[in-house]
């Protein structure tokens, strides 16, 4: 019978199903970060249970790590206490951990395809929401809480319900200036924040199939701001190109015969799908949030819509976001003044992301209102970027350039917004004080958009700037 | 009885207005900082109640209440655990909402916080009704699928594994994930990435 990949993967994973209807799932890859571990590894030894697969379990520090200053201790005593512990709880339970010596770190969803520790056909977890970043490599990834990230230490597996399956399509050519941001953020503003919940999103169709890897893990990304907990791309040469040679990728001869299993996973020609829905890729714009959540966004050309033109149930998050973006119904986005601009997170931080950012940049300055930042993804992101001058271009141009982590996504450490600053971000989340200002506001966009929004002091169509 | 079986759970209402209410709302990243549970739930909404005198959290009228009353995609966004912990420990004992987002609602069960689903229509009924009647009890009847308030019935929704393991007690799932024995690895050694191909 045919069958789709999230099929093959759930039932090659599936240990045996529980009293109560769930299945208990195996997990081949269990990723670990400083913020929603600690609780974990604390339960365990009350438990006195050891880590059940230490050598299927990675650690790295990212979320609360400072950018700039990184010596120890670190002068946040909080984020340095948190490192302790990390660095504790995986010598103790003997889990490899990449930290700021290792030359490895990096925000663990940049660091977990770089390694090539990510691979397909495998379960993924990670105590984090954006793990199904890993899903482009033709995983089952998905993110689970501090509770769940205990069973996982525990037992090496998780009570999982199988979700839904929907292929998300999209057709035709992206035109010039147009992003796998773009394409994702027009995914979840067609199909809504919530649309994909109880769904697993397999993304295929022409564009997605051109996509390098590094386009595909800022498409499987954002999934869960879709609503969907997992996302994926079937495994195919683009793949299997990306994971060649990397460091906990199978070598030589296991590597062929790796490929001849990855293929066999992805999903049968005719597999059947709960549904199918279709975008035209051909149509999509630069796009920017406007709102405050990533489903309220727009062509870079458009007007913020008034609330009478979205469903009723909607309508009152439409009139807060309005309210709290200090927008008018019927403005055009492009103009909207910027303070900050961030380049980063888990979603675009990759070395793809900051050559696209710097040629925009190159040979122009950032607006003297603005203060901008790059972060690299990880150590070997900044070290590749580095070594094409990448840095130099950004510095000159007046961006600041820093060390990894998950920085101004979610302002953990000092790189916070202040007051009602409107931030250029290329993260994921636009949520009211997600970026360290309980008054703070974001517009959410593409590198591209990003570093164009930081030359000009306001959102600006990048098209008009791509050389 | 098993003490942790989460049959039907009673208390005083609070509605929390708004779709798409996200965990960083619920609990903002700075109280992430730590490596203990303690004390997450004096930030409960901590920005949104600053924000808004008027914030269900900072009314008088709901202090003790058990049962949060949300809308659509409630707890949408961060994976935090902190959110429902913070709510737990304010006193949150259920929530009912017109939907979950998956991750939060996940969180809820292993905490033992039952999250029924009702109509988007009910939601906006039983905040209202709830507003009115501050100290009526709302019953949140895991068992039968049903939220009550006082002559009303709601039907509920919960999907049924989830059902069970609330209704039985077995929220907590390590013990019986741990049962699985030998069986985890010998499910580990038939995956070729596991045995190096």
């Amino acid at each position: 019978m045919a069958s789709s990949l999230l099929d093959k993967v759930w039932n090659a994973h599936t240990v045996r199903t529980l009293p109560s209807g769930q299945t208990q799932l195996l997990i081949g890859l269990h990723l670990v970060h400083e913020v929603t571990s600690p609780q974990a590894f604390q339960a365990l030894r009350e438990l006195k249970l050891p880590v059940r697969m230490p050598e299927r379990t990675f650690a790295t520090l990212d979320h609360i790590i400072p950018t700039t200053a990184q010596q120890r201790p670190f002068a946040d005593e909080v984020a340095e206490e948190m490192t302790v512990h990390l660095t504790r709880n995986a010598q103790q339970s003997g889990v490899p951990f990449f930290g700021l010596d290792s030359g490895r770190q990096g925000i663990v969803h940049v660091i977990g395809p770089e390694l090539g520790l990510s691979q397909p056909g495998m379960t993924i977890a990670c105590g984090d929401s954006h793990t199904a970043t890993h899903g482009a490599v033709g995983a089952i990834a998905f993110g689970i809480g501090t509770s769940q990230v205990r069973d996982v230490l525990a037992t090496q597996c998780l009570a999982m319900a199988k979700p839904k399956l929907r292929q998300v399509r999209v057709e035709g050519a992206l035109p010039r200036g147009v992003y796998a941001k773009d394409v994702i953020l027009a995914i979840i503003h067609t199909l809504g924040v919530n649309g994909g919940v109880g769904f697993a999103y397999e993304y295929a169709g022409s564009v997605i199939e051109r996509m390098t890897m590094e386009e595909r893990l800022t498409l499987c990304n954002m999934s869960i701001e879709g609503g969907a907990r997992f996302g994926y791309v079937n495994p195919d040469q683009t793949t299997f190109d990306y994971l060649r040679g990397r460091p906990y990728a199978p070598q030589s001869a296991a590597f062929d015969r790796a490929v001849t299993w990855w293929k066999s996973m992805a999903s049968d020609p005719d597999a059947r799908y709960d549904d199918v829905k279709r975008l035209d890729g051909g149509a999509i714009q630069p796009m920017v949030t406007w709102g405050i959540n990533p489903g309220q966004s727009l062509g870079v050309t458009e007007r913020i819509p008034p609330a009478e033109s979205v469903s009723e149930p909607e309508r009152p998050t439409h009139r807060e976001a309005l309210a709290h973006m200090g927008f008018e119904a019927g403005q055009p986005i492009a103009g909207a003044k910027i303070d900050v601009v961030f380049i980063g997170s888990c979603t675009n931080s990759r070395l793809s992301d900051l050559r696209v950012a710097a040629q925009v940049a190159r040979g122009r300055k950032v607006a003297k209102s603005v203060r901008a930042i790059v972060v690299p993804g990880s150590q070997r992101v900044a070290k590749d970027a580095e070594a094409e001058g990448l840095h130099e271009i950004f510095r000159e141009a007046g961006f600041e350039w820093r060390n990894a982590g998950c920085s101004m996504c979610l302002g953990m450490n000092d790189d916070k917004l202040r007051g009602r600053e409107m931030s250029a971000s290329t993260s994921n989340r636009n949520f009211i004080g997600r970026q360290g200002s309980p008054t703070g506001r974001t517009l959410l966009m593409s590198p591209a958009m990003a570093a164009a929004a930081a030359l000009a002091g306001a959102v600006t169509d990048v098209r008009e700037m791509l050389r | 009885m098993n003490e942790n079986a989460r049959t039907q759970i009673v208390g005083r209402g609070i509605p929390v207005p708004g779709n798409d209410i996200d965990t960083d709302r619920i609990i903002p990243a700075r109280f992430l900082k730590t490596v203990t549970n303690e004390g997450l739930g004096l930030h409960a909404f901590e920005d949104a109640r600053k924000h808004d005198p008027e914030h269900p959290f900072n009314q008088k009228a709901y202090e003790g209440a058990a049962v949060l009353v949300g809308g659509l995609n409630f707890g949408c966004g961060s994976s935090r655990e902190h959110a429902p912990e913070s709510l737990k420990q304010w006193g949150i004992r259920a929530i009912v909402g017109g939907s979950f987002a998956e991750i939060f609602f996940g969180n809820c069960t292993m905490l033992g916080i039952p999250c029924l689903a009702i109509s988007q229509d009910d939601v906006l009924w039983l905040q209202r009704a709830i507003g009115r009647e501050p100290r009526q009890a709302v019953t949140v009847d895991v068992e039968r699928q049903e939220v009550r308030f006082g002559d009303r019935a709601i039907p509920a929704r919960i999907p049924e594994g989830t059902r069970n393991q609330l209704v039985s007690g077995a929220w907590n799932p390590t013990g019986v994930l741990l049962e699985a024995g030998d069986a985890i690895e010998a499910t580990a050694k038939r995956l070729p990435y596991v045995s190096g191909f």
